[in-house]
Parts: structure tokens; sequence; C-alpha cells
């Protein structure tokens, strides 16, 4: 075996063995800081007139997120169609 | 140790794709590392805020046995928002990573990364 | 990619409407049941991506222009970007939800509780849905149909 292969082998045992040992410790069902969610659960029909929850997150609360969203998609299919143009002549 | 499944699972979808970055030959099969690498870390992201006993965060036609605690028996709807931007990014890269694929195929003829090292004209 | 059998043809041109209809059912309904822009989005584009497949990608491409689908694209961002800029006209801030309370469509809030369904109640979110569900489609069918011509050339060539 190569000396890249020995060194990637070693990197990549050391980075499971953490990542396991970090999963144990976490709790699967009671989150720890919920003070956020509750009061977007609460307040979601009053002030918005939604009855959906992660729509009014997705699109009015956090709004700006979705801006840079559509903004990657934008630049993903701009560079699509410039790799594959032929230029006529 | 048992009630701890899902983080496992997302512990071994990471190591699997680190696998398939680090040690395979192919092109294709590097890219198809890269995205098991992004589905593990959305699963992750919807695990983290998954409550004991809960529904849709939705008010429509919800069951009627949850309405004197509204707040304490629904999932919490931050992560699941967050997650639909994160899928919609990894396709994105991952349209563009396949289109780079076949010009660099037209251009050198194989797909070996060993290969393609210098620039060749 | 060359032509598919009859059968294939036939069967596609039978289920293209269902599809379709469903993609745009789960974007309008977007405030009301889980679904939205961009998974309504993705489930029409996969409709009209069977259609590549089964008519080849040679015929199609030379039927629907690359430019008039990038056209439809920048109409859906303009007019995402559109609505935000008019909330910063008539409230105070950007991305204000100016058609909830006092407005001429969408304005009606619903009871506090778990209640049916009304379709005119969220302020600016349906319009928002529609817009990012036309770019998302006109992208992932552009994304495609590129891809799929440019990988038809060199068995023409040889």
């Amino acid at each position: 075996m190569s000396t890249r292969n020995i060194v990637a082998t070693v990197m990549l045992t050391v980075l499971v063995v953490f990542f396991v040992l970090t999963a144990l410790m976490l709790s699967f069902g009671t989150p720890i800081k919920t003070q956020m969610d509750d009061y977007i659960i609460t307040h979601t029909q009053n002030e918005t007139g939604t009855n959906s929850a992660v729509t009014t997150i997705v699109f009015d609360y956090r709004g700006f997120d979705t801006l840079g969203e559509a903004t990657i998609l934008f630049a993903a299919v701009s560079g699509v169609l410039m790799i594959f143009r032929r230029i006529k002549k | 140790m048992i009630f701890n499944i899902p983080f496992i699972i997302v512990v071994a979808m990471i190591f699997i794709g680190l696998y398939a970055v680090l040690f395979k030959r192919n092109l294709v099969k590097i890219v198809i590392g890269i995205s098991i690498i992004e589905s593990g870390v959305n699963l992750f992201l919807i695990t983290l805020g998954y409550r004991e006993g809960g529904v849709v965060p939705i008010f429509t036609n919800a069951p009627p046995d949850v309405v004197e605690n509204v707040p304490g028996s629904m999932v919490l709807p931050v992560p699941q928002a967050l997650t639909l931007t994160s899928i919609v990014i990894g396709v994105a890269v991952l349209a563009l990573m396949l289109s780079l694929i076949m010009h660099i195929y037209k251009h050198y003829g194989t797909l070996d990364v060993r290969k393609i090292r210098r620039l060749k004209e | 990619m060359s032509q598919m059998s009859k059968i294939v043809r036939t069967l596609s041109n039978i289920t293209f409407p269902f599809i379709m209809i469903f993609g745009l059912y789960v974007i309008a309904h977007g405030h009301l049941t889980p679904g939205g822009g961009f998974q309504g989005g993705a489930v029409a584009a996969s409709g009209c991506v069977m259609l590549i497949v089964a008519y080849g990608s040679t015929w199609v491409f030379e039927k629907i222009k690359v430019s008039k689908l990038s056209a439809f694209e920048s109409l859906g961002a303009l007019g995402f970007i559109g609505v935000a800029f008019f909330g910063l006209i008539f409230g105070g801030y950007f991305f204000n939800n100016f058609l909830v309370k006092t407005g001429i469509l969408f304005n009606v809030v619903p009871e506090t509780g778990f209640t049916g369904s009304e379709f005119n109640t969220a302020g600016v979110l349906p319009l928002m849905n529609f817009a990012v569900g036309v770019k998302v489609i006109a992208g992932i069918f552009a994304i495609v149909l590129v891809m799929a011509y440019a990988s038809s050339i060199k068995e023409r060539k040889q």
C-alpha cells in the first residue's frame, strides 16, 4: 500500500471514532432549547394568517434565505447553459 | 444505545461517502460519494428537531386530541425549513459537477483521476 | 437520443396531463397542506422530463428554443423580487406582508386552533409560490434538455 492510502485510512478511522462518541451523547426526542419554535407556533395564525408553520418560515419569517436560494438556482442554470454553447458562424 | 439509531445511521452514511471520495479512481464514483455525504447531512438536520409523540406543525384538519397543549405536542418546524434550502443547493452543485465531467471527457478521452494531471493542448 | 417505440409515446401522452395537474395542485395549496413552490416545481418538471425521454432529445431541441426557457426563468425571478419590493413601498421594510389585514385579495385571517381550510387566507404567500414554481420548472427543464442534446452529438458525428 502506498503512503497516501495509509494516511487516508488512519485519518478516516480517527474521524469516525470521534463522530460515534459524539453521537452516543446526544438525546433523541427531547430538544434542549425550544423558545423560538414555541413563539412561532403560537403566533402563526394571528400575525400571518397561514395554517402551515413551515411555509411561513420559508417565505415570511426567513424570506431572505429564500432569496439567496433563488440566486443559487439562477447561477447554476446559467453556468450549465454557458458550458454547452455553440457559436454559429 | 438503541434509542440513538438515527444518529448512528448518519455517521454510517458520512463514512461511506468519505470512503468513496478518498479511495476510488473513477470521477463519476467520486461525485456519487459527494451526493451521499449531502444526504447524510440533511438527515442529521431533520432528526435534531424531533419531539416525543409530536405531530406535523400544520393546523389544517389536525387530530383533535392535541388541542390543549399546542406548542408542546408539535415537532419543531425551523430545521425542516432549513433542510429545504439545503436540498436545492445540493441539486444545483450536482448539475454543475456533471456537466464539467462531460466537458473533461470530451477533451481527454478518459475518466481516470491519475491520468488527468497536466494541461493538455 | 432517438425516439422510443409507439407504445411508449402513446402512454406518455396519456399520463402527461395528470402529472402536470398534480404538480400545479401541490404548488397552489402551499399555505394549507405540506408543499409549496420548490416541491411542486420538482414534481411538474419530472413530468416534462418524461416527454424528453419518450420523444428523443434531438426532436425536442428543434421544437423548443432554449432562449424562451431562459426568458421564463427570468420572469419568475423578477416576479419574486417585485413582490418583495412592493412590501417596501407599502410598509416600512423589505418582504413586508402587505395583504394580510388590509388588502384586496387573500386577506382573511383564520381563527386560532385547529380549523378547516380556506383558500384566500394567507397574504403574499400564494403569489410568491407561483413565481418560485415557474422558476424551478423552467430551470430544471432547460438543464436536462441541454445536457441530453450535448451527449448525443457524438452519435451523429460517427
